[in-house]
């Protein structure tokens, strides 16, 4: 075998084999230099499968040989693809930024551990993404989910406890929910495979353990991908994070969740569930609509940058739930887009808000007057990321919202109302991020900062918030690529069902 | 250079422009200057080098990326557009000699960034002007928004920063609100953009929601300033002069019925919405906002408030000229944003030239300026002159051409709009003008002479073009009645 074919498993493997290695790597710019070395591999082989995928390779993969449905298997194909090139590359693209901000917040004897942790996170991200069985999905979700509790908690703020123990409840009754709605499934299909679990499910006598299980399942995954009303571990943990976890974490960590959500309805339940279509569909899009609004609300009257961003990333994940609620290519392409935008956005502006961060300790917007002078770049960077979220055309952010009201248009008759309801919380989205130009561009600066003469964030961290701000808009203009995955994805997922 | 490839060096110069004024910004303010001298005499060139290709019936096209099927980035120079572009891009350079007299004239701080601003807000105008298709209208649309932002908030201070809000505000709901809904329902009945002579709806939607359509179109595009989504107008009047100047009476603000035009010719067709009768509202609602906005323009007592009253309603002008749906007034839209560009810029050069020379704001305060700033107040003159429309200047050709264009149809509201908004015109420049010249100026006011010289050289300069449009307007009637010569023979 080529090493092509190895390549789902390394992805995995990568990183969770040099994570304790990190951990030996005791002067610190070696820890840093290690990790990030992992991660930019790691990146390198999400590019090359997502190129294989382009080129209509799907890679499945056999663990020690044993055959699907009784190894483990792991698959690849344009969703995961698309998936693992965002996961990887915010924790590469963050680790590549982040050494300034790091070495700032986290003390220097534990940074070997942190960066291990680091590693173990985005190994267990990648690890949700590749599997093709129930039971390893949970599995890498625990390794995911507590190396992140560490992240979150690494920083130099004491507040991260409180938060990143709401954080640890809530994930841990969405794991446990999730434990239990695969359990019922095994009961009574015998089988923890997930294309495996699809064939069989037609066969189960009694369908009520199933249609409980997918209660379960779906909502142990909300609470894990921040769905609204399941989103209140969201903006305390983001905030009291380090930065630079907040930007890998915001980029990634909720979508996989989603992505699981996505997969496990379409792939096994919706195929053989009688009405569950429906049920899906009725469950879901209120909820994402509520969100959308509500989250946009929140976000438009915050204080605090960062979780003014973090109301906004619930909101995101409602338009992303929302094109998967409508059961069609067009809503399920929307929505693969929007993991991949919003990532990009998202990713960026938390960068940016990193680039603030270095220089003003206070993220307050009240505290932030003046920063322009001071930071033209990184103001600069964050404008152009705040552009792509409003989705103003030209950015990445566009595209997605496009595909989205296209989506909503064909779904229906109420398809007018749900433009409706898009176009005004994109006027939200206005709001808020404005709000925050005209603190960053307009304020007067506070007391204390008007005669420092801060200068822009590190060299090191800038460059990568730009090249994050010039691919939002890169994206925005020739989105070939991420749309080619996002519609092979849709059309995947919902293969011989509409 | 062929024109294919010249649309995208338009595009891309005053961009490549607007960096190299960045840099020059940290060398020096004259090395700035001559960037932009340099990038606008570049733009003019290359824009104007297009002229020849377009009179003789060349329609050149490109498309840079197919952004998804059916959806593309792609732009056409057509008539209409190649007389937006060459307005823009020949005031553009006007303005600039303007700018820096006033701009250093008033000392104003953050100069590098407005000129850079500005040269961004140009190439947004020229990529509105050679769009090919809604998608790439809008695109540019938004960034014409956001590059003249900077600009509108130049000063900075709380009360400029409000007003910029209500700028950006107005301009960017309606058009995520109402244009892209309009944008997204034309491709999803019509299955394209593209702006194509006779349009692109015809047959493809009933007669209730084409007035719907048009409803989403005409106030989506905010910019078109038609009531009531005006606000935003009066409000972008904090921004320095030659802001105002060019991009609140040319730039913007025509790149709005610009667009509202371009749609009804291209993307409804003239003949598919005349037949329409829900589209009859869109010519009322222009007639009430010319009314309207005139009656309100008499009682400002700010010089700038009033001229943007004044420009509200004279783009209803073209809204309403557009609106006739008669080839002639087609034409004499497309007449009136260039006839109105050159008298308004010069209302608004004499404004900022007033108010550099003697920080006067207010219309009382004119008494007896005329002895004072003769050049200016006759350049003022002028421009006053031809919005009323009074030969011999350019405001009095587009208004015959509107009157024909409303005769031909028999619309008799449209004829009376125009006498009635020419007596209202009259009504508040003649005020002004019988005061800055006839009357005694105030005792103990502060001794001043002439602006900048800069400053009177470009006034005087568009007073001049707003005269010679007057006598010379017969190849820019040749190319426009390119837009309707289909139908000139039905």
């Amino acid at each position: 075998m080529d090493l092509l074919a190895h390549l789902p498993a390394l992805q995995v493997v990568v990183p969770l084999l040099a994570a304790p290695l990190i951990v030996m790597l005791q002067p610190r710019g070696l820890a840093w230099a290690g990790a990030t070395a992992v991660a930019l591999m790691s990146f390198a082989i999400a590019v090359t499968l997502a190129l294989a995928v382009l080129n209509g390779h799907t890679s499945e993969y056999a663990m020690g040989g044993w055959p699907a449905p009784f190894g483990i298997t792991l698959a690849v194909d344009a969703l995961s693809a698309l998936m693992l090139l965002v996961v990887t590359g915010a924790g590469a693209a963050a680790l590549l930024a982040g050494k300034p901000s790091i070495d700032q917040q986290i003390e220097p004897s534990r940074q070997p551990l942190f960066y291990s942790a680091w590693l173990l996170a985005m190994s267990g991200l990648v690890g949700i993404v590749v599997a093709a069985d129930a039971f390893n999905i949970f599995v890498f979700m625990e390794i995911s989910s507590l190396a992140s509790y560490i992240l979150i908690a690494g920083g130099p703020d004491r507040r991260a406890l409180p938060a990143v123990f709401k954080y640890l409840i809530m994930g841990t009754i969405g794991a446990t929910f999730y434990l239990i709605g695969v359990g019922l499934i095994y009961m009574m299909t015998g089988t923890l495979n997930l294309a495996d679990m699809e064939a069989r499910i037609g066969d189960v006598s009694d369908i009520n353990p199933i249609l409980v299980a997918a209660g379960f399942i779906t909502i142990g995954l909300a609470l894990k991908a921040a769905v609204f009303p399941l989103h209140v571990w969201v903006p305390n943990a983001y905030t009291q994070a380090p930065h630079m976890v907040t930007a890998f974490l915001a980029a990634c960590a909720t979508k996989v969740a989603l992505y699981v959500l996505i997969r496990f309805d379409y792939m096994v339940l919706q195929a053989e569930l009688v009405d569950h279509v429906i049920q899906f569909a009725l469950f879901a899009m209120p909820l994402a609509i509520l969100g959308i609004l509500v989250a946009s609300a929140v976000a438009m009257f915050e204080g605090h940058l960062k979780r003014l961003l973090a109301s906004s990333s619930i909101a995101q994940i409602g338009y992303i739930l929302l094109g998967a609620s409508f059961v069609s290519v067009a809503g399920l392409s929307a929505s693969a887009a929007h993991l991949f935008n919003h990532a990009l956005a998202k990713g960026g502006l938390f960068l940016a808000v990193a680039c603030l961060a270095y220089q003003y300790r206070d993220l307050r917007l009240s505290q932030l007057g003046g920063a322009s002078t001071r930071m033209p770049w990184t103001c600069g960077a964050f404008v152009v990321c705040g552009l792509s979220l409003i989705g103003v055309p030209g950015t990445a952010g566009f595209i997605s919202k496009w595909l989205l009201i296209n989506a909503a248009l064909q779904s229906g008759p109420w398809g007018w109302a749900l433009v409706g309801i898009i176009l005004l919380s994109s006027l939200m989205a206005v709001v808020y991020i404005w709000r925050i130009v005209e603190a960053l561009y307009f304020q007067a600066p506070i007391a204390e900062h008007a005669e420092a003469p801060l200068t822009e964030a590190p060299l090191q961290l800038l460059l990568v918030t730009a090249a994050i701000a010039i691919l939002n808009i890169y994206f925005g203009l020739f989105p070939q690529v991420p749309l080619e995955l996002a519609n092979s994805a849709a059309s995947v997922l919902l293969e011989g069902r509409l | 250079m062929t024109a294919e490839s010249a649309i995208l060096v338009a595009i891309g110069l005053p961009l490549v422009g607007a960096l190299l004024i960045a840099l020059a910004g940290r060398i020096g303010a004259n090395v700035r200057e001559a960037a932009t001298a340099l990038t606008s005499i570049s733009l003019i060139w290359v824009v104007w080098g297009m002229l020849p290709t377009i009179m003789q019936g060349g329609r050149p096209a490109v498309e840079v990326s197919q952004v998804m099927p059916g959806l593309s980035i792609a732009f056409t120079v057509e008539p209409l557009g190649m007389l937006f572009a060459a307005l823009a891009s020949g005031l553009w350079l006007i303005n600039s000699l303007y700018s820096v007299g006033y701009m250093r004239g008033n000392h104003e701080k953050h100069q590098t960034r407005f000129y850079a601003c500005f040269a961004l807000a140009l190439s947004a105008t020229v990529g509105i002007a050679f769009a090919g298709n809604l998608f790439t209208l809008f695109l540019f649309y938004e960034l014409l928004t956001l590059s003249t932002y900077p600009l509108v908030s130049h000063k900075g201070d709380p009360a400029t920063v409000r007003s910029a809000r209500i700028y950006l505000g107005v301009l960017l709901s309606t058009s995520i609100g109402l244009f892209l809904p309009a944008i997204i329902w034309t491709y999803s009945v019509a299955g394209s953009g593209d702006f194509t002579p006779g349009g692109i709806l015809a047959g493809k939607l009933n007669d209730p929601e084409i007035g719907l359509l048009l409803a989403l179109f005409v106030f989506g595009i905010g910019k078109a300033a038609v009531m009531p989504v005006h606000k935003w107008l009066p409000a972008a009047m904090v921004a320095p002069t030659p802001v105002s100047a060019l991009l609140h009476a040319v730039a913007v603000v025509k790149a709005g019925v610009f667009a509202v035009t371009k749609i009804i010719v291209y993307v409804f067709g003239i003949e598919f919405l005349f037949a329409a009768p829900s589209s009859q509202w869109l010519l009322y609602v222009a007639a009430f906002t010319i009314i309207c906005a005139s009656v309100v323009a008499l009682r400002q007592t700010n010089i700038k408030r009033l001229l943007a009253y004044s420009t509200i309603a004279q783009l209803s002008y073209v809204v309403m000229a557009a609106a006739i749906l008669k080839p002639l007034a087609e034409v004499g839209a497309s007449l009136h944003m260039v006839a109105h560009a050159f008298g308004k810029i010069t209302l608004f050069f004499a404004a900022g030239a007033i108010y550099v020379a003697s920080k006067k704001t207010e219309i009382h305060q004119l008494r007896g300026i005329g002895r004072r700033m003769p050049w200016t107040m006759a350049a003022f003159t002028i421009g006053a002159l031809s919005m009323i429309g009074v030969p011999p200047t350019a405001g009095f050709v587009s208004k015959w051409y509107i009157l024909a264009g409303a005769f031909e149809a028999n619309n008799l509201v449209a004829v009376f709009t125009i006498i009635a908004s020419t007596v209202l015109n009259a009504a508040y420049f003649l005020p002004i003008l019988y005061m800055a010249w006839f009357e005694r100026e105030q005792e103990g006011g502060k001794d001043h002479g002439e602006a900048p010289i800069l400053a009177v050289i470009a006034l005087c300069l568009t007073a001049i073009l707003t005269l010679a449009f007057f006598l010379f307007n017969g190849p820019v009637i040749e190319l426009e009645s390119q837009v309707v010569q289909g139908l000139n023979q039905l």
